[in-house]
C-alpha cells in the first residue's frame, strides 16, 4: 500500500472545510466566524511547530536526552494546567506531577519493558503524550470531585470519623465515587470503539498507508495505554489528595472553597 | 463499676486563628447523667463539643479524658470511647443494617435488632433504606449506631434542633434512657425548656468563656442574669 503525503495542496484543499464551518456560522448567525478562524490558525501554527520540534527527536540518530527534556516539559505543563483548572485543591501541582510521572513510568514501563515498542524518540514522546494528554481531564475531574466531597460531604465524613473509622476508611466511599466517575467514561469509550467511532490513531495510520490490521494492533495498544494511564494517574492523585485533606489525627481539614 | 468519665480542659483556645471562639477555657467536666451545654448562638458550644472527641484541634491548651491527654489517645479509639450524635444525622448509603455495620462491621443480626429495639425502632427497619427514614427515626438510628461502639460518654450536638415537636420528645426520652443506662451525655442545647427537662447539671458558655457550671437548681439562682436566663430560670 502506498504511503500518503497530502502535500501543501492537500492541506490547503482540506482547509476549505474551515470555510464550510465559517459559512454555516454566517448562515445561522452564530457569531463564531472569528473563533473558527482563530482555532484553525492556532492549530496550524501549533502543529507546524510541534512537527518541526518532533523532527529533532524522531530520527534514530537523535539523542534520547532530547526526548527526555520534552517529556519533562510535558509533565510540567500538564501539572501546571491541572493546577490552573483545580486551583482550590491543596498542593495539586506537586501531586499531579507525581501522578503523571508515576503513570508514565508504569504504562511506558510495560510497553517498553515487554518490547511492544522500541525505546526511541519516535515512540517515547508520542506515547507519553497520549498518557499525559488523556489523563489530564480525568485528573482535573478527580481533583475537583475529591475536594468538593471534603466540603459538601463533611457531615458524612465526620459522621464516620466519629464512629471510630480512620480517615482512609471514612473517605473511602467518596474516593471510590470519584475514581468511578473518572474511569467509567473511559471504559465506555473503550467498549464503543470501532462501533460508534474509528479512533484517531488508527484512522491516521490507515490514511498514511498502513494496513488496517496493523493499524488496529497499534490502536489497541494505544487504547489500553490510555485506560491504564487514566487509572494509574487518578489512583495516585486521589491517594495524594486524600492524605492532604486530613491531619495526622484523622481530622478533616477546612479549606476556603472559591466560589 | 467504672468511675464516671471526666474531661479536663486547661486554658483551651479554639476556633479560627484570626478570631478564636473559645478564649481560654479551664474546667473539669465530670460526666454523669445528662450535662447540658448551654449558651447563646456563637458562644462556642459546638466548638467545645467537637474538641472532646478530637474532631477539631484546639489552637492552644490541653484537653484530657480521665486524666489522659487526648493527644495520647489513638484518634479512632478515642472516638469509640466518646461517641457523637450530630444535629443533622449523617445517614450513610444502604439500609439500616449497613449503617449499623459502619460502626461495627461484625454486628450480629441479634445485636442489631437489640440495639434498634433499645432506641425504640422496630427490627423490621433493619432492611429499610436508611435514606427513607423520617428525621426522628434517622436520629434514633444514629444513636443506635453510636451505642454500637460501646462509648463511655456520648456527645450530642443539638440532636433535636432539626426535628418536629413529637420527634424531639422521643429523642429526649431516649437520651434520658441512655444516660440512665450508664452512658452519660454532654448535650448541647439552646432550648431552655429542653435543658430543664433533661439535665441535672449545666455548663453555660457566654462569648467563648465559661460563665457558670453547676447543678441546674444552683444556676437558676446565679448572680448573673444572663446565666439564669440561659438555664430557663
Amino acid at each position: 500500500m502506498e504511503r500518503t503525503d497530502i502535500g501543501l495542496f492537500g492541506m490547503a484543499a482540506s482547509s476549505l472545510l474551515i470555510a464550510v464551518a465559517v459559512g454555516i456560522s454566517l448562515w445561522r448567525n452564530l457569531g463564531l466566524e472569528r473563533s473558527v478562524l482563530f482555532a484553525a490558525l492556532r492549530a496550524l501554527i501549533q502543529l507546524i511547530l510541534v512537527g518541526y520540534a518532533l523532527q529533532l527527536i524522531v530520527d534514530p540518530g537523535d539523542p534520547l536526552w532530547r526526548s527526555a527534556v520534552w517529556l519533562v516539559f510535558m509533565l510540567g505543563f500538564a501539572s501546571y494546567t491541572t493546577k490552573q483548572r483545580a486551583a482550590d485543591v491543596p498542593a495539586v501541582f506537586q501531586l499531579a506531577l507525581l501522578a503523571y510521572a508515576a503513570s508514565a513510568a508504569v504504562t511506558l514501563g510495560v510497553l517498553f519493558g515487554f518490547g511492544v515498542y522500541e525505546i526511541e524518540g519516535r515512540t517515547i514522546v508520542p506515547l507519553a503524550g497520549i498518557v499525559i494528554g488523556n489523563s489530564l481531564s480525568a485528573t482535573v475531574l478527580v481533583s475537583r470531585q475529591l475536594f468538593n466531597a471534603a466540603s459538601v460531604q463533611r457531615g458524612d465524613i465526620e459522621g464516620r470519623l466519629a464512629l471510630g473509622l480512620s480517615a482512609r476508611e471514612a473517605f473511602q466511599p467518596h474516593l471510590r465515587e470519584a475514581l468511578r466517575t473518572a474511569l467509567v467514561p473511559q471504559i465506555e469509550s473503550t467498549k464503543a470503539v470501532g462501533i460508534i467511532a474509528l479512533p484517531g490513531a488508527m484512522v491516521g495510520l490507515i490514511l498514511a498507508g498502513v494496513e488496517p490490521v496493523d493499524a488496529v494492533r497499534v490502536q489497541l495498544s494505544v487504547m489500553y495505554l490510555v485506560l491504564g494511564s487514566v487509572a494509574t494517574t487518578t489512583a495516585v492523585l486521589s491517594i495524594g489528595i486524600s492524605r492532604r485533606l486530613f491531619t495526622s489525627a484523622d481530622q478533616l481539614r477546612r479549606f476556603d472553597v472559591r466560589s | 463499676m467504672t468511675s464516671e468519665p471526666s474531661f479536663e480542659l486547661v486554658d483551651v483556645v479554639a476556633g479560627p486563628e484570626a478570631g478564636p471562639i473559645l478564649k481560654g477555657i479551664t474546667i473539669d467536666i465530670p460526666c454523669r447523667g445528662i450535662t447540658a451545654l448551654a449558651g447563646p448562638s456563637g458562644s462556642g458550644k459546638s466548638t467545645l463539643l467537637r474538641l472532646l472527641n478530637r474532631l477539631d484541634e484546639p489552637l492552644s491548651g490541653s484537653i484530657s479524658l480521665n486524666g489522659r491527654p487526648l493527644t495520647e489517645w489513638e484518634p479512632a479509639a478515642l472516638r469509640r470511647q466518646v461517641g457523637m450524635v450530630f444535629q443533622k444525622p449523617p445517614v450513610f448509603d444502604g439500609d439500616v443494617l449497613a449503617n449499623l455495620q459502619v460502626a461495627d462491621a461484625n454486628v450480629t443480626d441479634e445485636r442489631a435488632r437489640h440495639v434498634l429495639d433499645h432506641v425504640g425502632l422496630g427490627a423490621d427497619l433493619l432492611e429499610r433504606r436508611a435514606g427513607d427514614l423520617s428525621g426522628g427515626e434517622a436520629q434514633r438510628m444514629c444513636v443506635a449506631r453510636a451505642l454500637l461502639t460501646s462509648p463511655s460518654v456520648l456527645l450530642a450536638d443539638e440532636p433535636t434542633a432539626a426535628l418536629d415537636h413529637e420527634a424531639r420528645r422521643t429523642i429526649e426520652d431516649l437520651g434520658i434512657e441512655v444516660a440512665a443506662g450508664g452512658v452519660p451525655i454532654v448535650w448541647v442545647t439552646h432550648d431552655t425548656d429542653q435543658l430543664r427537662r433533661l439535665a441535672d447539671h449545666a455548663m453555660v458558655l457566654i462569648d467563648g468563656e465559661v460563665a457558670a457550671f453547676g447543678h441546674v437548681d444552683e444556676l437558676s439562682e446565679h448572680a448573673v442574669a444572663a446565666v439564669r436566663a440561659l438555664v430557663g430560670a
